[in-house]
Formats: C-alpha cells, sequence, structure tokens
C-alpha cells in the first residue's frame, strides 16, 4: 500500500523547478502530485509519478540529490470535514504526521492526500479499519 | 617634526645595506651558537656563520615557518635566557597551539623605536594625545602602541579595547589627538559619534594609526571624512615584532618597511626564488636586530609587491603594498586568524564524506559577515526541512565552537560550487581589499 515519493533538494533560485519537470518529461515520466516545502535559502520538492525507480535515477544522473521516501495516499470525501475524519483515526492512536499534501486529482468526489507519517504501517492499518479508503501505490502511479 | 630618525628612515640605499650586512652576519653569528634549532638547520645545508657575509648571503639561510614556532613551543627558539626576557606575548592561537614571542630589554626599545616612526609619520608628537583603542594584553597591539607612543613624549591614553561611549566622552575630554585601533572600530567610533551629536569640529582628533586587519581605500575615505583625520595604514606580525614593523607615511602609497631591523624579501612561494622588487609574492623577514626570538627568512605567507624608490616623503625604506592575500588562505575575520581547513574539520565531522564548501566574506555595516556555502549530499539530505534545518544549526554551532564567529550556513545544490584542477579555491573575499 505505500506509495513511493521522490525527494529533491532545490536552492531557492529561479528555474530550478522548471529543471525537474523539464528533465522528467523528456523521459516521458508523468507527475501525478507535487509539493515544495521551502525555507529562504532552500526548497525540498516532492513528487509522485508514475515510475519512481526510474525517476529516481535519471534525476541522480543529473546531478539532483534525491531520496525516496514511503509516504500513504488516501482518498476522503470531498465535503467539509472529510479530511478531518481522517486526521482524527491517526490521532486517536497517536501517530504523527511529518507531512501532507494534496493530490491533482482527477475523481470528482474523493480528495486525494499524501500523507508521511512516522509509523507508515500501523497507519494503514488503522486508516482502513476506521474505513478511510488508502490507495494503493499501483493506483496512485497511474493517476 | 616629520621622520622620528632621519638617520635610518632616509639613509641612502647603498649605506642602508651595510648596515644590514653587518647586523646579519652578527645575528647569524649569534642564532648559530644559541639556538640548536638553527644550528642544526645551517649545519643540514652545509652552512656556516662564517658563510654569511652580507645580505647577498641571505639567500643561502633556510627559511623559518610558523610551524617552527608551534614546534619548539614555548621557548624554544629563544636565544637569550630567560631572564633576559622582559615580556613575552603570544598570537591568537586559533590553529592548534598559539606561538609564543618574547623580549629583552632592548627588543622593547627597538619596537618603541619602530612605532615613534610609525607615530610620528602620522603627525604626532609630545604636544599630542594618544588614545591607544588597540586591545591590551598578549595581544601586541595595545602595548606595542603604548610603547611608541611614550617614546615620542606624547600623552598616552591607555584605554584598551570597547566600551565605545567611553572612549568617545575621553575622545571629547581629555582631547584625544591620535587614534590607534583597527579600523573597522575606528569606523564604528565614527558611528557612535554622528549618532552621539557629536560633531567633527567638538574634537581635536588629527590622525589615526590603524592596522591589524585588512582594510580598503574606500574603508580610509570614510574614515577619514568621517572623523575630519588623516588614517594611515599599519602592518606588524608578533612574530616580527608586533605593529610597527612597516607602516605609512603621510603620501599613502605604501608601507615603509623599517629595514635596519627587519630586511624583507618577496619570493615565489612555490619555487622560493628570491623575487625583484615590483613583483608579487610572499614576503619574508630577517629581524636582524632582535635578541630574544631573532627569525631567519620568516615565512609571513602574506602576498605583497615591494617598492624601493625613494618616497615624495623622503624616506628611502622600501615601500610594501597592502597585503593582497595569503598564500595559506588565511583569512582575518572579525580579527579572527580563521583557515578554511578548520571549516573543513567541521564539516567532516557532521558529514560522512569530504564536502565541497565555500567561504564567502563581506563586510556589511563595517562588520565582516561570514558565509559558508556547503554542498548537499545524498548523506545529509532528508525530506523533511527541519532534519535539513538541524545540519544546518550543527555546522552553525560547530563553527561557532571552533572559531568563534556567527557564520551563516547556505546548503546548495551539489556541483555548483566551481571545481579546480588544482588546489581547491575555498575562499571568496568580497571585502576589496
Ligand atoms: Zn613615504
Amino acid at each position: 500500500m505505500l506509495v513511493k515519493q521522490i525527494s529533491v533538494f532545490l536552492e531557492n533560485k529561479s528555474g530550478r523547478l522548471a529543471e525537474v519537470t523539464k528533465t522528467l518529461g523528456k523521459e516521458g515520466i508523468d507527475i501525478s502530485a507535487l509539493s515544495i516545502a521551502d525555507t529562504t535559502d532552500f526548497g525540498i520538492l516532492r513528487l509522485i509519478v508514475n515510475q519512481p525507480e526510474k525517476a529516481e535515477a535519471i534525476l541522480k544522473e543529473n546531478g539532483f540529490t534525491v531520496s525516496s521516501t514511503s509516504v500513504i495516499a488516501i482518498a476522503v470525501q470531498d465535503k467539509p470535514g472529510g479530511l478531518a475524519s481522517a486526521l482524527d483515526v491517526l490521532e486517536s492512536q497517536s501517530i504523527g504526521i511529518e507531512y501532507m499534501y494534496a493530490f491533482i486529482g482527477k475523481t470528482t468526489d474523493e480528495a486525494l492526500v499524501i500523507l508521511r507519517v512516522e509509523d507508515s504501517e500501523k497507519a494503514i492499518q488503522t486508516l482502513e479499519n476506521n474505513n478511510i479508503k488508502v490507495i494503493s501505490s499501483k493506483d496512485v502511479y497511474d493517476l | 617634526m616629520q621622520y622620528w630618525n632621519s638617520t635610518y628612515e632616509c639613509m641612502p640605499r647603498e649605506e642602508l645595506r651595510k648596515v644590514q650586512s653587518e647586523r646579519l652576519v652578527d645575528i647569524i653569528k649569534k642564532i648559530y651558537h644559541n639556538v640548536p634549532f638553527y644550528r642544526s638547520k645551517m649545519q643540514k645545508q652545509g652552512i656556516e656563520p662564517g658563510d654569511i657575509k652580507s645580505v647577498d648571503d641571505l639567500k643561502k639561510l633556510p627559511f623559518t615557518y610558523k610551524q617552527d614556532l608551534r614546534d619548539n613551543y614555548p621557548y624554544g627558539l629563544f636565544a637569550v635566557p630567560m631572564s633576559e626576557i622582559v615580556r613575552i606575548h603570544a598570537s591568537s592561537g586559533t590553529t592548534g597551539k598559539q606561538t609564543v614571542v618574547g623580549y629583552t630589554r632592548k627588543d622593547i626599545d627597538t619596537w618603541a623605536e619602530v612605532m615613534a616612526r610609525t607615530l610620528t609619520s602620522a603627525g604626532a608628537n609630545r604636544e599630542s594625545f594618544i588614545q591607544v583603542a588597540y586591545g591590551y594584553g598578549l595581544f601586541t597591539g595595545g602595548l606595542g602602541a603604548h610603547y611608541g607612543a611614550e617614546r615620542v613624549g606624547a600623552s598616552v591614553i591607555p584605554i584598551s579595547g570597547g566600551n565605545t561611549s567611553r572612549q568617545l566622552q575621553i575622545m571629547k575630554d581629555f582631547g584625544t589627538t591620535h587614534l590607534a585601533c583597527t579600523p573597522s572600530y575606528a569606523l564604528y567610533l565614527a558611528e557612535a559619534l554622528e549618532e552621539a551629536g557629536f560633531k567633527k569640529g567638538d574634537l581635536k582628533l588629527r590622525a589615526g594609526v590603524f592596522g591589524a586587519e585588512p582594510w580598503s581605500e574606500n574603508m580610509r575615505k570614510e574614515i577619514e571624512d568621517r572623523l575630519g583625520i588623516l588614517a594611515i595604514d599599519i602592518y606588524g606580525l608578533s612574530e616580527i615584532i608586533g605593529p610597527g614593523v612597516a607602516s605609512e607615511c603621510h603620501c599613502k602609497v605604501g608601507m615603509h618597511i623599517q629595514e635596519d631591523h627587519f630586511i624583507p624579501e618577496i619570493i615565489n612561494p612555490d619555487t622560493e626564488e628570491v623575487l625583484p622588487a615590483g613583483e608579487k609574492g610572499e614576503l619574508v623577514f630577517t629581524t636582524i636586530t632582535k635578541e630574544g626570538l631573532p627569525l631567519i627568512r620568516y615565512r609571513t605567507r602574506d602576498l605583497t609587491v615591494l617598492n624601493t624608490d625613494t618616497c615624495d616623503c623622503g624616506r628611502t625604506l622600501t615601500r610594501m603594498n597592502k597585503v593582497t592575500g595569503r598564500t595559506d588562505d588565511m583569512l582575518i575575520i572579525r580579527g579572527v586568524n580563521v583557515f578554511p581547513s578548520q571549516i573543513e574539520s567541521v564539516l567532516l565531522e557532521i558529514g560522512e564524506t569530504a564536502p565541497h564548501y565555500l567561504l564567502i566574506v563581506d563586510r556589511m555595516d563595517n562588520l565582516d559577515l561570514l558565509e559558508v556555502q556547503v554542498e548537499m549530499t545524498p548523506g545529509l539530505f532528508s525530506d523533511e526541512v527541519k532534519k535539513i534545518e538541524e545540519i544546518e544549526g550543527k555546522i552553525r554551532k560547530g563553527i561557532e565552537s571552533t572559531l568563534g564567529i556567527n557564520a551563516k550556513i547556505r546548503l546548495v545544490e551539489p556541483k555548483t560550487i566551481e571545481r579546480s584542477e588544482g588546489k581547491a579555491k575555498r575562499v571568496i573575499d568580497k571585502r576589496k581589499m
């Protein structure tokens, strides 16, 4: 169920993000989710792509500092409180969230969210036990 | 009075050479017999004191390095019994052991003499009030300027560094005419004076002798404008004697080296070949009158150019340009000696591989700023901001505890720091010396 996320170190200077997306685009890699955490000096670009291993290799070849992390993708109802109920579930089990970001969803009635938590296995089990839809990696890559 | 000692300051160069040669012959005999380190070094090269007949023979002699002072810590290179040593100073020992220097009564006298020449060339005399705002202590700045000021017969105000509001009050109340401190402190004082509402006319300040750190022509102009004074540059290093080894005259076209006490040479630091005047290279000094710690062909690591033409001021003493760099990449940041290797060892403790890094020094509002750029490595990278910030914090703290300097850490992408084929370029100094 774990989804492989690619993280890239970027200096805060113009054109770097475009460089990454261009590099991946040339190799036919499709980005389905993207988020940037940034400070004044640097940013961390987080990507969900259709071929994570290939993307990691390509970015490394092009001189980027890259790492991969396991994250969880969930689908919540696209209505007020939809995400809150999922977060409550994790909170009740004291599962800390390192960061999260939303997907560029293609379905209409569900919002897709990426979560990075301390204990992924436990989080998945907890979410599923509470009927929260965890999306398989295969489905995520194909989005 | 323009000169303190016109006999030597304006001596025809041929005559000066004779003086230097006599003194060199004499000092070589002394060190050969009194300093085992030099004796064995000379013996290894197959030289005896009798082989040194004039300054022309200087090039036969071995070099002395800062490391030799460290290896013989504390008193191993002294040439007289400790009972004759009346003063001990030490240089800031940021890399490993500090280096210790010792003075006999005559050495203190020589030091006062060369500082008196310096202060005289800044217009000081027995009517002057000289405020010495260099630090007093093991550092040679304060006491060196102090003894020179006493020698010219001025009224010395030994306030030492710091306590700016008191510096200003004293400057005004005591009628300070001359200021001796670092150039950045002079500018700081100028600002503080303006803030406190003092005007140029409120003070009797006429000139200042500024050194112990590199400074630019722009900075000179600013100091001169804001304080309404003549600002002259002074060079020195504790191994040779302290401040006063060389200093500018009012012409401000290079610092006159007190050559009757210290023979300068410029060498190519790689081939060790002696270069003619006008060529840039490493400055090397031989002390020819010092008793306590004579040094033969001491490698200063400072890069500069010598000019032997007679100056418009009438002095025949060789002039050295401002130091434009170091052969060992040493930086002086806020008065602290910083070697890139010290930063490198901090980085090595944190990362698992030798990092690529670059030190960028700049000066803003008269304060030196150090930025350390470090290339990101897979080992340091994390997908969490806080973990990367923790690494930055570790580097910052490591540098602060090693050097006492607060540096800005900037993590940069791999391969963005310029690679060089030979020696890596580790430093960009934007301070425009
Ligand atoms: Zn001159």
